[in-house]
């Protein structure tokens, strides 16, 4: 459907607009740039509800679709449009940021609109790297994101931001300057950027095994699988509340996603024949990365740890389908682990987000991360204890909560393909259970730690929001997720044929 | 053809080259009656001199390739384009020059004078088609910057730089001259056409032209400034005057880029298996010795000056590729690392006053506090070297890298990205001290409105043109079909 509007432009270009205009403003009158910013994060999530009520769940197609020529020289578009993977990631985004906006609205005391500026500009980015169709397009969106993520969380982070930051940096450009080379080569042989393209160009198992492997340290570094993991819980101790929640909820779904838009519709055989490498990097992030979660001190470093195991069962739902169709013969199954590392995505969106937003509200009360430093909690700060563990609950996949649907789905999936695969990976319920429900325990459960902890104020009305907003929509996706699975389906099963057709 | 006569073609071809010099000489003139109140009519006149020269190039321009002077002159559209490019170039360096020059009582019209010498020798270079010519280009160029990086008087570190330039320059020099001298001895002729038929018909397993080939190719590095013959970057950039500085380590680029084209490709191309070998390895070490020393450094100059080198490895990249597309791709980086550099220089003199050089990596602390817009400049600059998108320095980049994998070095171009990725890290500190970093001081930035004014085009210029390459890199696909 060609909508009227070019809905995905205004996507992209109107967060970055404005915080281009909140730049130019300065910090000369806050409280105007607050709400300007607030205004068009709103209203850009605003278009993303328009996209999700237009988008046509009955075919596979790119929708919305805008193609402009932009680079003769390269034969490179502006070619932008969603399907059903990327549209609900894009809602995701829009759906964040103001929640970040209103979270940030008065803790941010440094540099309050470059703050928001930066956000605005990062959003807009982040949306056109899910709707980009053309890889050039996409390739430059994804570097660029990395600009004002690096000033966030260098600029508004913890003592030893610039570590954090730096080495943020330098790891996903190490990872994406190995993608470009790849697709050069591939634009070489093509003469063509279209992702479309790409998708359907013929290629030896070398050329496809070197493009998986160029693809693979891009992506990896992104999601993070382990053993590229190690910048994660760096830059999420040293981020601002608002840098760790998108960086949690939005950026590190960059990687699953383009496992899904490009290693596996690009080179499916080689994807086919290293599948035991991704399963098996998915499964330790699953068990090892799930008991280094346990021994954890810091709240943020034990949410970042769990983000990466929850983030092993995107990938491991994704190429477990190989498997299910070499032991089942037939392609349910792997649509149904796809299915699973989809929905997980989301909702590890909603649930890490809400988590990171729990240790902001903490730490600006307390100014400690220190797991050790609080204790009883609850006695002083009821309605956020609720909230707390609801998210916890969450974390650790309680059904009825957004957490259950997508490690269900992929648990079940992989039990089609090996019983240990579903035995490894459903050690994570067990694990997950352990380290955040322990988390919960030591910090908002028991006798009153200390002095700090019995001075402690309960939520205001701006936390309350943005809690209750990510509460209600955990729950819902939990309890009623057939929306976002319909709207997902055509796209899911377009993309098992593409991995199931050989393209030597 | 009588060599005796001069066509009015002649005339024509070299019009820009006679208009530059005639201002030249009247501003030389001009300026020994002007007392130093009076001096900004040197700079005035100096800029109409190079709009002046800019008008002329651009109105004689020719669409195809022509060769007069007794075939040692040529004009084609690539010369125009240099030529256009290096004027423009001279002139944002004489409008960033001026206010410093002012604080520091340095004004001189020999700054400008020198400048617009070096803009002829340039401008002779781009349009040489003899051996001769070329040497000619060279040496014109090399003495007025010579004169230039000594021209602060006073200054210790300036005349030791001064002479370490001009030492290690003559032997390269002189090294170019002697390769120039065997290839005549061999092909037994200077025009670069001839001898490039007379290579054909030789073979390129001609001992003699080899030989030639490996001292022009010292020469050619040493213009560059790439490794193993860079060691004059580093003390030469850190010890000139900063608007020096920035003239050095623009215009000549141009120069340079036009010497390996003139000689390597259009003299020599019948030897490219021969070249490309020697500048696979020249480009590799200045890539990885450039990034590597880079992020040692405390001066800005200094690093700038391992970045020159870096981006020269990248360059040379483009060259060493053979195709036209390589050589497209060459250009266009040149012409953007030209933008860039002059950009950061430029930041370097905003930041300077009167008895404060700004040029320590420790200056540009806090500068987000001081001006926003100025450390957005900036980190605009240096995330377009670091080649990051959506800045001009990742077409740049980009471009090189499509031409490397055409010619089928897979390892050369993961050798050229690897290396940005360790360069991208000494960029990266230049932008956390500017915005991570609170300031020493508060004080407001002191340039002159001209000087704020080019350096926010220059920062936008680089942005602008990388969020549309399209139309640069369709004017370098014309240039060099």
């Amino acid at each position: 459907m060609q909508a009227d509007w070019p809905m995905l432009s205004v996507l992209v270009w109107l967060p970055i607009a404005a915080g281009l205009l909140l730049l130019t403003v300065g910090d000369r009158s806050p409280g105007f740039g607050r709400w300007l910013g607030l205004a068009a994060s709103v209203a850009t999530f605003l278009a993303s509800v328009v996209l999700w009520r237009d988008f046509d769940r009955g075919v596979a197609a790119m929708q919305f679709v805008e193609r402009v020529p932009w680079i003769g020289a390269f034969n490179a578009w502006y070619h932008l449009g969603v399907d059903g993977i990327s549209m609900p990631l894009i809602v995701l985004t829009a759906f964040i940021t103001p929640l970040v906006f209103i979270a940030g609205w008065t803790v941010i005391e440094k540099r309050p609109l470059q703050y928001f500026a930066a956000f605005l500009v990062l959003e807009g980015l982040m949306i056109g790297v899910f709707a980009a169709l053309d890889a050039l397009l996409f390739y430059v969106l994804w570097e660029a994101m990395l600009i004002p993520m690096f000033v966030i969380i260098g600029v508004w982070g913890g003592a030893r931001r610039v570590y954090a930051t730096i080495k943020f940096f330098l790891y996903t450009f190490l990872g994406s300057v190995l993608m470009l080379v790849a697709l050069v080569y591939l634009y070489l042989k093509g003469g063509s950027y279209a992702i479309a393209d790409l998708q359907a160009m013929p290629l030896s198992m070398r050329e496809q095994t070197l493009i998986f492997l160029a693809f693979l340290v891009a992506f990896a570094v992104k999601v993070p699988m382990w053993p590229v993991h190690t910048w994660l819980p760096d830059a999420h101790v040293e981020a601002p509340t608002g840098g760790s929640v998108i960086l949690a909820a939005i950026m590190l779904k960059m990687g699953g996603y383009g496992f899904l838009r490009f290693s596996l519709p690009i080179a499916p055989d080689a994807s086919r024949e290293l599948d035991w490498l991704i399963i098996g990097m998915s499964l330790i992030a699953v068990v090892y990365i799930g008991l280094v979660a346990l021994v954890q001190q810091d709240m943020k470093k034990l949410i970042a740890y769990s983000s990466i195991a929850h983030m092993g069962f995107v990938t491991l739902g994704a190429f477990a389908a190989f498997q299910i169709v070499r032991v089942t013969g037939n392609t349910d199954g792997a649509a149904m682990g796809l299915d699973g590392a989809m929905v997980q995505m989301i909702s590890h969106g909603l649930i890490s987000a809400a988590l990171f937003f729990c240790v902001g509200v903490l730490y600006d009360r307390m100014h400690s991360r220190q797991i050790g430093d609080y204790g009883g909690v609850v006695n002083t700060m009821p309605v956020f204890a609720a909230f707390m563990v609801l998210f916890a609950m969450a974390n650790s996949g309680l059904p009825g909560t957004s957490g259950f649907v997508g490690e269900f789905l992929v648990v079940l999936s992989s039990f089609r393909a090996s019983f240990w695969y579903a035995f490894l990976a459903a050690t994570t319920l067990i694990l997950g259970a352990a380290y955040t429900l322990w988390l919960v325990k030591r910090v908002v459960f028991g006798p009153i730690g200390n002095d700090h902890v019995a001075e402690l104020t309960d939520l205001n009305g701006r936390e309350f929001l943005v809690l209750g907003v990510l509460a209600a929509s955990v729950l819902l996706l939990g309890l009623w997720p057939a929306p976002l699975l319909d709207v997902m389906r055509p796209t899911i099963e377009q993309l098992v044929q593409q991995m199931m057709v050989t393209k030597l | 053809m009588n060599p005796a006569i001069i066509t009015r073609l002649d005339l024509m071809l070299a019009s820009p080259e006679i208009v530059l010099l005639s201002a030249t000489c009247v501003i030389l003139l001009a300026d020994l009656f002007l007392d130093d109140r009076q001096r900004w009519q040197t700079f005035t006149l100096s800029l109409a001199a190079l709009a002046g020269t800019a008008w002329v190039t651009a109105r004689t321009g020719v669409d195809v390739r022509t060769v007069g002077w007794a075939g040692t002159y040529v004009s084609d559209p690539l010369g125009s384009l240099l030529k256009l490019v290096a004027c423009g170039t001279v002139a944002v360096a004489f409008l960033y020059a001026y206010g410093y020059l002012q604080k520091r009582g340095l004004l001189k019209g020999e700054f400008f004078v020198l400048g617009l010498f070096a803009l002829l020798g340039i401008m002779v270079l781009v349009s040489a088609n003899s051996l001769v010519t070329i040497y000619l280009g060279v040496e014109l160029l090399a003495l007025s910057l010579y004169a230039m990086v000594a021209f602060h008087r006073e200054s210790g570190t300036a005349a030791e730089a001064a002479i370490k330039y001009f030492v290690l320059g003559s032997i390269a020099s002189g090294a170019l001259l002697y390769g120039i001298s065997m290839i005549y001895g061999v092909t037994g002729t200077l025009e670069l056409g001839k001898v490039s038929q007379a290579v054909a018909t030789l073979g390129p397993n001609q001992i003699g032209l080899l030989f030639g080939l490996a001292f022009v190719i010292v020469g050619v590095a040493f213009k560059f400034g790439a490794v193993p013959f860079h060691m004059w970057v580093p003390d030469v950039y850190h010890g000139a005057p900063t608007p020096v500085t920035l003239f050095l380590s623009s215009a000549p680029k141009l120069a340079s880029f036009a010497l390996a084209f003139r000689l390597l490709v259009e003299g020599l191309g019948g030897l490219h298996a021969g070249w490309q070998d020697m500048l696979v390895v020249v480009s590799v070490l200045s890539m990885a010795l450039g990034n590597v020393v880079a992020i040692a450094q405390t001066n800005l100059k200094r690093m700038l000056a391992y970045s020159t080198i870096s981006h020269v490895g990248f360059i040379l990249l483009g060259i060493l590729a053979g195709t036209s597309e390589g050589y497209q791709s060459a250009l266009y980086y040149t012409i953007t690392y030209v933008i860039m550099s002059v950009g950061g220089f430029g930041m370097i003199i905003l930041l300077s006053r009167a008895g404060f050089e700004a040029d320590t990596l420790d200056d540009f602390k806090g500068l987000n506090a001081r001006s926003p817009w100025f450390a957005a400049v900036m980190l605009m600059l240096m995330f377009s070297m670091a080649g990051v998108p959506p800045f001009v320095g990742f077409w740049a980049k980009l471009v090189v890298i499509q031409s490397v994998l055409r010619i089928g070095s897979l390892w050369l171009a993961v050798v050229a990205v690897a290396f940005s990725v360790i360069g991208a890290y000494y960029y990266l500190h230049v932008v956390k001290l500017m915005y991570f970093d609170e300031p020493d001081e508060r004080r407001a930035l002191e340039g002159g409105g001209a000087l704020r004014f080019v350096l926010s085009v220059n920062g936008l210029a680089v942005l602008v043109l990388g969020l549309y390459p399209g139309l640069m890199l369709a004017l370098c696909a014309t240039v060099l079909p």
